[in-house]
């Protein structure tokens, strides 16, 4: 059997497999860690900060007045903007490629075109919302200035490619025979689509929508290049009013030397770490009642 | 015999079934009009700017000072900040990237797996701006302690901090390329008495290596574009150097710089802008382009 040399070498070989083990556990809880260590360091941080006037005074040169309300009244502006168009948008070319798109060359550049999209840095969305919507091309008519909407559309094109992306992948999910049995009592394409493919992917859609928000809704850059004001001490009355939303608040209170104003701003990172986990949750809670479903 | 009212519903569903498709059509398509608006706004002006600037000073200039006097169009320092703070980025997420993969998808049961995954899939959804506080109110101070005269802005805290944001990316798609080879694979080489690193290391990691690799090329291209953090904690100061200690400038945040002021539409300082948002555009859009020509072109087949 074996020789004492043999015996060595194995031991050897387990040793090395035992001390990576070590090292590969010590990488992963290093990433797990950096995220506790961040938490726990913005709460000390800025939970002294969260008092109720926090949420309903506008930003202020003093930091013991300074609120976060007209950011948050321009988050939700957001959202409502964003989620209606993102959904008929995404799931509309999301449909069109699933269902209707014949395997050839057009489809796999749009879909070759999407992936690229989700790609890009954000910052240069910016600049594209700067030139298309802020500026309106140049032609007075179309140009939105600084505007609710002109962020909104923005951050749409943004966040497009994902949804598309998400959306495709439920609707791939729907089983064929659900078709098949459906165009056999006599239904065209579009009632196909819209009554039993859509019904059964729609789970998988709104996970996909809530997570694309909730990236929308942290998303910085494209926003300081629209000029979203980092001043705003009024609340928008209509979409073409000027604004301001959570992280474009708290990226003004972080350039700012005074330590005050960076307890603020970790006071807004917690405001807008709990709504992101809030919506994270809802998403997780929608899959996992869908995944029961199917 | 179809009555009155039916042949119009069948009418009405006759339509919708030949509008909708086309609707649907026009959906798809914006994601490439997307695509041409990109390209369009930053052609157009960057042409307008080029006609100013010679292009050969702005891709050689080692002088970028398009705001105070005397002015320069060098981007080459804006480059140097980007790639050092990429690199720094790659140096901290690359190993514990690929580590975690490699526990994830080879040693961690299922349990952790379970709890792990979730937690790196917050790691991945925290905002930038939140990394860009983390690193000037928290990393920047802690390296403080260890390089004494370490200023409040330096390239290595925003580097160190891009590669946390990056880790879960490396992360998630390494372990999905991993996942994918067969477990006969494995099953082979554990009849033949290799232990788990073996299997790890000689099997999967190279029958993995083009998804590996292409994560590897999308996180590099992620941190290239990465804006907030680096706006935050590295400074506004372009300069030639590599030494990681000082305070820089990286592309994204001399635009931001660029916006954040009051600049007259029309003029040079503006047309910067566009000119290295295009320079910025054309890098990542190439590796995006690089990272999916590997992971289709090496992918091995099973």
């Amino acid at each position: 059997m074996f020789n004492d040399s043999n015996k060595k070498q194995i031991e050897g070989r387990r040793r090395f497999d035992f001390y990576l083990h070590l090292l590969f556990v010590a990488a992963t809880s290093l990433a797990v860690l950096v995220l506790l260590v961040l938490i726990i360091d913005i709460v000390i941080q800025g939970a002294h900060m969260l008092k109720p006037h926090f949420f309903t005074n506008f930003p202020s040169r003093n930091p013991h007045e300074a609120g976060l309300l007209s950011a948050i009244v321009g988050t939700a502006y957001f959202v409502l903007i964003m989620a209606p168009l993102s959904f008929i948008l995404g799931v509309g070319a999301a449909i069109y490629l699933e269902e209707y798109a014949r395997k050839n060359k057009l489809r796999s550049f749009i879909q070759l075109n999407i992936s690229t999209l989700a790609g890009i840095p954000s910052i240069v969305y910016g600049i594209l919302g700067l030139a298309l919507f802020v500026r309106g091309l140049g032609i007075e008519q179309l140009a939105l200035g600084r505007s609710v909407l002109a962020g909104a559309l923005t951050m749409t094109l943004l966040v497009l490619p994902i949804i598309i992306v998400a959306a495709q992948e439920a609707i791939r999910a729907v089983p064929g025979t659900l078709r098949n049995a459906s165009f056999a009592l006599g239904a065209t394409k579009w009632q196909t689509v819209q009554r039993t493919v859509l019904p059964s992917a729609i789970p998988g859609i709104l996970t996909g929508i809530i997570l694309a928000l909730s990236r929308a809704i942290g998303e910085t850059a494209p926003l300081v290049m629209i000029g979203a004001l980092t001043f705003v001490n009024f609340l928008p009355n209509d979409v073409f009013d000027q604004f301001t939303v959570i992280p474009i608040q708290i990226f003004n209170w972080v350039s700012r030397p005074q330590q005050a104003f960076h307890d603020l701003a970790a006071a807004g990172i917690i405001v807008l770490l709990t709504l992101l986990i809030l919506m994270n949750i809802s998403a997780v809670l929608l899959r996992n009642k869908y995944q029961r479903k199917g | 015999m179809v009555q009155g009212r039916d042949i119009f519903k069948n009418k009405r569903v006759f339509i919708l079934d030949k509008i909708m498709p086309v609707l649907l059509f026009l959906c798809a398509t914006v994601s490439v009009l997307t695509t041409v608006g990109i390209i369009w706004t930053l052609l157009g002006e960057t042409i307008v700017f080029f006609k100013l600037i010679n292009p050969i000073e702005f891709f050689t200039g080692t002088k970028w000072a398009p705001l105070i006097e005397p002015k320069a169009f060098g981007v080459l320092p804006l480059i140097n900040g980007t790639l050092m703070i990429t690199f720094i980025a790659c140096l901290v997420a690359m190993p514990i990237g690929l580590a975690s993969a490699i526990y994830l998808s080879e040693y961690a049961p299922l349990r952790v797996r379970k709890i792990v995954k979730p937690i790196l899939e917050v790691l991945a959804g925290v905002p930038t701006i939140v990394y860009g506080y983390f690193a000037l109110t928290f990393v920047t101070p802690l390296l403080q302690t260890f390089i004494p005269g370490l200023g409040l802005f330096n390239a290595l805290s925003a580097g160190i901090v891009v590669g946390i944001m990056i880790i879960p990316m490396i992360s998630s798609l390494s372990e999905d390329a991993m996942m994918a080879v067969p477990k006969a694979l494995r099953d082979g080489a554990y009849a033949l008495g290799a232990t788990r690193l073996e299997v790890a290391l000689k099997i999967v990691v190279p029958a993995a290596l083009s998804g590996i690799i292409a994560s590897f090329v999308l996180a590099f291209s992620r941190a290239i574009g990465e804006t907030m953090a680096v706006t935050v904690a590295a400074g506004a100061t372009p300069k030639m150097t590599l030494n990681p200690m000082e305070s820089i400038q990286t592309m994204t945040a001399y635009i931001v710089q660029v916006s954040l002021g009051d600049t007259p539409h029309g003029s040079v300082e503006y047309g910067t802008i566009f000119a290295v948002g295009m320079t910025l555009f054309v890098i990542t859009f190439l590796l995006n382009i690089f990272a999916q020509y590997i992971s289709r072109r090496f992918r091995e087949e099973y």
